[in-house]
């Protein structure tokens, strides 16, 4: 990972002055860039004219409806959709060289996952190795132990050789951010991790999270648990088509932020 | 008789040692891709594919092309076609691959009535296993070998596509060439496939040894042995069986495919439906007898 940062140092510099909040040093280039992306499917307008901007070792609550936006950004990010208009750099790279480097970790949304597919939780770990493996993916010593750290990490070692599908919601959602660390991601994206998953296991995960922010990871996660944000993130983005607010989660979660992503009857805490 | 003269009979006539070469090659490749198709839910896929390559190996034959070179053509036709109409109309996944492959077979069938030679065509439709030449197994063999070989070497790669077709992305791999790939390999089997059991039985080769599999295991890396031995042993089988009762070879190894899922989906220890029960009696009388 060192050697996308020195690249990334090269040409950083200008954009870091929009990072929001003056928290972060001037110098640091953001880890996810988007500036002026808009998408549409079809006829219909996803995402209008979106600029983010996000600094390494921080946490990112997206919120919004749904249809606000929230899967097209991730799916503009992980590479499924090419912006009609617009940019986005990861790690100050072109996209496609940063996924290429594995800077890109993704935890997919429960309901997007055959759960019944036959492989174990060693298995989907693993698969976060395949970018840095030759072309039939045999795992090397190197892979192997990578995936027992990542396991050992989120504490599922002893359930490492379980089908996925048999592992409680928080589980699930650690196996793949294990995945996401064996990878070595930088930027780890998070689809709704807290959807059918315990308050225990919500806690547990939100540990995680902070640690591998502190040791320097950019973690954006989409989330309707307004309740949560706080403890979670260092700044919330409220998403409607195009980003309406990205401040400090207190800020967001006034009602009158809230009610212009949500509409006006609606109060915090029951807003999905 | 005794079993082993039952077992060698058969084999004094070099018929039949092609046509156990071919059934057993065909039904192992067919086997192993049908691990991946069962998963990403693309049964009827394989059906389509396979059905609507007729008129790409008929016109292959008519222009002196090898007949995997048509069915590609026509395999990748049919995928295209089901996709446009899907996506253009009102008209849903399912009824578009009825639309297009019932189409396309029947261009097949009009193709081989216009064209001369129709005894050796027609045998495309049902397979005609009793009658593959020596050249008929050395293309079998060649284009299987060639099928498995870019399966398992790749096989992590359609593994994750299947899986999780987003962290490809992420990760810098291109999904959607792994997808062409499957349906390209998929093309390829069908050509395997059609000398042994003809178009029509194919997709039970495409589809039965992967369902099989994985009512059997939690684990694709056993699912890619469990599903060709399987199906080998129903090729051998039923072969030897259409032999002894002298019924339609093709027809026989499929009905032994399908009896031997039959018993697998009633008696698996994990998934059959009276596996399941059966294995969790057992456990409870351990734990009484604790």
């Amino acid at each position: 990972m060192s050697g996308e940062r020195a690249g990334a140092a090269r040409d950083g510099g200008g954009a870091a002055s929009s990072v929001p909040l003056g928290s972060a040093p001037a110098m640091i280039v953001p880890a996810i860039d988007v500036r002026n992306v808009t998408v549409h499917y079809g006829d219909v307008l996803a995402l209008d004219n979106v600029s983010l901007s996000l600094a390494p070792g921080r946490i990112y609550g997206l919120i919004g409806m749904n249809g606000s936006g929230k899967s097209t950004l991730f799916k503009t990010i992980t590479g499924m959709l090419r912006p009609d208009r617009g940019t986005v750099a990861l790690a100050g790279q072109q996209p496609a060289l940063a996924r290429k480097a594995g800077a890109v970790g993704y935890v997919p949304q429960s309901e997007d996952v055959d759960w019944a597919f036959p492989l174990s939780v060693r298995d989907v770990v693993m698969m976060g190795r395949y970018g840095h493996m030759g072309i039939s993916r045999r795992p090397k010593a190197a892979d192997k132990a990578a995936v027992a750290a990542a396991l050992a990490r989120v504490e599922l070692t002893d359930l490492a050789d379980r089908q996925i599908g048999q592992l409680s919601g928080g589980q699930k959602k650690r196996a793949f951010v294990a995945r996401g660390i064996a990878q070595g991601a930088t930027i780890l994206l998070l689809d709704e991790p807290f959807a059918g998953v315990d308050k225990r296991s919500e806690g547990t995960i939100t540990t995680l999270l902070r640690e591998l922010a502190a040791e320097g990871a950019t973690v954006l996660v989409s989330t309707h648990d307004l309740n949560a944000l706080p403890k979670l993130a260092d700044e919330a983005i409220l998403l409607m088509r195009t980003v309406l607010l990205q401040s400090t989660p207190a800020e967001v979660l006034k009602p009158e932020n809230l009610a212009r992503a949500f509409g006006l009857d609606v109060t915090a805490g029951d807003a999905a | 008789m005794n079993p082993l003269d039952f077992l060698l009979e058969p084999l004094s006539y070099d018929f039949m040692v092609r046509a156990l070469a071919t059934s057993v090659t065909a039904a192992i490749v067919c086997a192993v891709l049908s691990c991946w198709l069962v998963l990403v839910g693309w049964s009827l896929m394989g059906d389509a594919v396979s059905h609507a390559v007729l008129p790409g190996v008929v016109l292959a034959y008519v222009v002196g092309a090898p007949f995997a070179v048509g069915a590609v053509i026509f395999g990748f036709l049919a995928v295209a076609l089901i996709g446009i109409v899907r996506n253009t109309s009102r008209i849903k996944e399912d009824a578009a691959i009825g639309i297009v492959f019932t189409t396309l077979f029947a261009l097949g069938i009009v193709l081989i009535s216009i064209t001369p030679s129709q005894t050796d065509l027609n045998h495309i439709i049902f397979g005609n296993l009793l009658g593959v030449s020596w050249a008929d197994l050395a293309q079998v063999l060649i284009l299987g070998a060639i099928t498995l070989t870019i399966l398992l070497v790749k096989r992590r790669d359609f593994t994750l596509y299947a899986f999780d077709a987003t962290h490809a992305h992420a990760i810098g791999l291109n999904p959607k060439v792994l997808g062409a790939a499957l349906l390209g390999l998929l093309a390829l089997t069908a050509v395997v496939a059609l000398q042994a059991v003809g178009v029509v039985l194919v997709v039970a080769l495409l589809i039965i040894p992967g369902a099989t599999a994985y009512l059997l295991t939690d684990r694709f890396s056993r699912m890619l042995v469990i599903a060709p031995a399987m199906s080998a042993l129903a090729a051998v089988t039923g072969l030897y069986l259409s032999y002894y009762l002298d019924t339609a070879s093709g027809g026989m190894i499929v009905l032994v495919e399908g009896c031997i899922f039959a018993l697998v989906y009633l008696f698996s220890p994990t998934q059959g439906v009276i596996g399941k029960r059966l294995g969790a009696r057992k456990r409870q009388r351990m734990l009484a007898a604790q």
